[in-house]
């Protein structure tokens, strides 16, 4: 049982989320965007997009740090337990709040605003109720557990059960005796994974960081030059 | 020395009836799609009027085109490049759709299906975007013929910069048509503002196109253009343009726009110009310089270095006597008629228009004069301010006088022409004074006013050398996925069609939205 939930689902998902990738890469050019609506509505866009999109920078940030940094070196630079646990309580918090209120506003435009949901694909309607699920499940783990309740130290488990996996020597042992609320989280963020080659999240990968050093103006040729001079 | 060429268009205003039937065709061609309801690659408006989108010339609203800082660097109005990352999650300067206008239809059906009673049935307007009823209460020609202008056309920004007394009299004195497409710019903001890179200016032929399949929807091209001509498809979320018809180009055919005009008045043809001064030209401190700073970016193809130039640059050399032939080039260079859209915008637009005579005959006219008596015309072009200071504010940054000296050779032409015909007379001061010979007054009564089909369209179709890659598109299409520009099964001439990496657009992605 362990091994099928913390073995065989991240990796059908992993398998998933790289072959999807690929395909979809190869396959459909035309159709990798943000779908942007902004033209449709953009009141509340204005608010939420950016909400969304920067606490959603925010709170991967933060789960890279927990997830893939060992303990032992964050130890080894000095940040103690309680030193880090405030930092990451309070951040965690912050972002998942930012997100959460993006996500709201972005829902709430879809279904308020008939034009765009008019073009609200099937797609799109799967990946807001998974981004629902994950991103509610995972405020709910920071707030409820680690915020308000005695904290878990995630680091001890999670963290080295997910890294294990990246590495292919996943131990599923360790996420046995975690609490439910982060064990859902990390079920719906492999759901997530699943989709998302499918979906509009693909435009992630295409974030134009070159843009900061190409040349203004781009000429292309239509045809190769001729080789007749 | 780094030649280029490009192909142009001039438009002669005062030809203009404003029929729209460029931009029928031109829907009809390539924007008669769901996602594209709202789109005109091609519109005509009237002037003085604010436009489509509304009062797009509005440069401190929707931050288009090019400025200047104080160093004297060329930036894009929105800000430099971390900005515009940064505004990737929402654009501040995107206009609505309700900038453009909320595009409606009619539920047809009604008339045939409604049951049989004593009144006849009525259809009423729905919206194209979300199929609900709706109220019609602006279009991308509201104002046709100063229709509304009074309530209006104050707002036009091009009226901002004039006198008071200007804006209360306008609707009385004068009104004309301009139709606008995209400018294919030398300097283009959409390219320099698209993140992806997927705007590009093609390098034979100077033609600003979207690549469909490099487009990741950031829709920062559309505010950069300060003309507004680039467009989001928000069923494919992806960004959409005038294409200069390409295809047709490519196939030595004029665009679509051009070949069914009504009143003749466009004119196609290629420029050579200096790429590597094209930057220099675009950030000259005045924006009253700019007409002329673009002017000296033109090379001269009877020049023969200039050809020798084009020669080594590998242009054709039946491109370099297209180059000779092109009616843009006489009509912008020779005769000095032709003046840019907007200059102050520092793209380099490269479809430019002769300013219509008629607003100052109509104020002739009104005046009670004799507006066939070439003094009377001499006179309102030099002594009225108000549609010349509308012109040039459309034409020349402001500069009265540009426009002047090209109405003043317009209207010297028609004098001369009609000397000619009356006595066989020929005034050597009116000559004198437009700065032009009777040979060239002439040539150009010919190429304005009889127009003919072979010396309005002088294009030199795409190489030989380069069929194999054009045949390697040819059947299907990448982009004839649902909502795709290609959706129509429109195959100009042929040429469009699969990539040659043979990409294909899914239907799963392409959104079910718009009416049914
Ligand atoms: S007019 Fe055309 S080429 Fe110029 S900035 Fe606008 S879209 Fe680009
Ligand atoms: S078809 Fe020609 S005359 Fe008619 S509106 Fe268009 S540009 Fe003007």
């Amino acid at each position: 049982m362990n091994v099928a939930l913390w073995v065989v689902i991240p990796y059908v998902a992993l398998t998933i989320f790289v072959v999807g990738h690929v395909w979809r890469w190869r396959v459909d050019q035309f159709g990798w965007t943000t779908r942007t609506t902004q033209v449709l509505e953009s009141r509340l866009l204005r608010l939420g997009s950016p909400l969304f999109h920067l606490g959603s920078f925010a709170a991967i940030a933060g789960h890279a740090l927990g997830l893939l940094v060992p303990k032992g070196w964050t130890e080894a630079a000095g940040i103690d337990d309680h030193l880090y646990h405030l930092v990451s309580v309070g951040a965690g918090t912050a972002a998942g709040l930012m997100v959460t209120a993006g996500l709201a506003l972005l829902l709430a435009r879809r279904l308020t605003s008939p034009r765009v949901r008019r073009t609200t694909t099937r797609a799109d309607k799967v990946l807001y109720a998974v981004l629902t699920v994950v991103i509610l499940l995972g405020l709910t783990a920071t707030v409820g557990e680690n915020l308000l309740g005695g904290g878990y130290d995630y680091r001890a488990t999670i963290a080295v059960w997910f890294r294990g996996v990246l590495t292919f020597r996943p131990d599923p042992d360790l996420m046995a005796g975690v609490p439910p609320i982060f064990q859902l989280h990390a079920m719906s963020a492999w759901l997530l994974a699943a989709i998302w080659p499918f979906t509009r999240l693909v435009h992630v990968w295409s974030a134009p960081i070159a843009y900061l050093w190409r040349p203004y103006i781009v000429y292309r040729r239509r045809a190769p030059r001729a080789t007749t001079t | 020395m780094r030649v280029l060429a490009q192909v142009a268009m001039v438009m002669n205003l005062d030809k203009c009836i404003g029929c729209h039937t460029c931009s029928v065709t031109c829907k009809q061609t390539w924007t008669n799609r769901d996602g594209v309801e709202y789109v005109w690659f091609n519109n005509v408006e009237t002037k003085p009027g604010v436009g489509y989108p509304r009062r797009h010339e509005d440069q401190e609203r929707w931050r288009g085109g090019w400025q200047v800082d104080r160093r004297g660097r060329l930036k894009l109005r929105s800000g430099g490049r971390v900005k515009r990352l940064l505004g990737l999650f929402a654009n501040p300067d995107l206009p609505d759709l309700d900038d453009y206008y909320e595009p409606a239809t009619y539920d047809y059906d009604t008339l045939v299906t409604a049951p049989a009673g004593p009144h006849v049935p009525v259809i009423r307007p729905k919206s194209a975007i979300t199929g609900e009823d709706m109220a019609i209460t602006w279009g991308p020609n509201w104002e046709d013929d100063l229709g509304g202008a009074p309530e209006h056309a104050p707002a036009d920004p091009n009226l901002a910069a004039m006198a008071e007394k200007v804006r209360m009299e306008f609707d009385k004195t004068f009104m004309f048509h301009l139709p606008r497409i995209c400018e294919h710019c030398l300097n283009p903001a959409c390219v320099a503002a698209c993140p992806s890179g997927a705007l590009y200016k093609r390098e034979e032929d100077g033609i600003v196109l979207v690549d469909q399949d490099r487009c990741r929807g950031w829709r920062m091209c559309v505010s950069a253009c300060p003309y507004k001509k680039v467009y989001v498809n928000h069923r494919t979320g992806k960004a959409e343009k005038c294409t200069f018809c390409f295809p047709r180009i490519e196939a030595g055919q004029p665009t679509v726009c051009a070949e069914t005009c009504v009143g003749r008045l466009r004119y196609i043809g290629l420029v050579l110009y200096d790429a590597d001064a094209v930057l220099g030209a675009a950030r000259v401190a005045g924006p009253r310089d700019l007409l002329e700073a673009q002017r000296r970016v033109f090379l001269d193809p009877d020049d023969p270095k200039v050809a020798a130039a084009a020669r080594a640059a590998g242009i054709a050399e039946d491109w370099i006597e297209a180059a000779r032939r092109s009616p843009v080039y006489r009509l912008a260079m020779r005769y000095r008629v032709a003046l840019p859209l907007h200059p102050e915008y520092r793209t380099m637009p490269m479809v430019w228009y002769i300013p219509p005579l008629s607003p100052v005959l109509d104020a002739v006219t009104g005046m009670g004069a004799d507006a066939d008596d070439p003094d009377n015309v001499f006179h309102a072009i030099t002594d009225l301010r108000i549609p010349l200071g509308y012109l040039a504010s459309l034409l020349a940054a402001g500069d009265t006088e540009v426009v002047a000296g090209a109405l003043m050779r317009l209207s010297a032409m028609r004098a001369h022409m009609r000397a000619r015909a009356i006595d066989g007379s020929v005034d050597e001061d009116l000559l004198a004074a437009a700065g032009m010979t009777a040979e060239e007054m002439e040539e150009m009564y010919r190429l304005l006013a009889i127009a003919r089909y072979d010396e309005r369209y002088v294009v030199p179709a795409a190489h030989r050398e380069d069929a194999a890659a054009l045949s390697a598109q040819v059947d299907g299409c990448s982009l004839d996925g649902e909502g795709g520009p290609g959706m129509t099964g429109f195959h100009p001439a042929g040429l469009t069609g699969r990539r040659p990496d043979g990409r294909l657009g899914l239907r799963l992605f392409t959104g079910r939205g718009g009416a049914a």
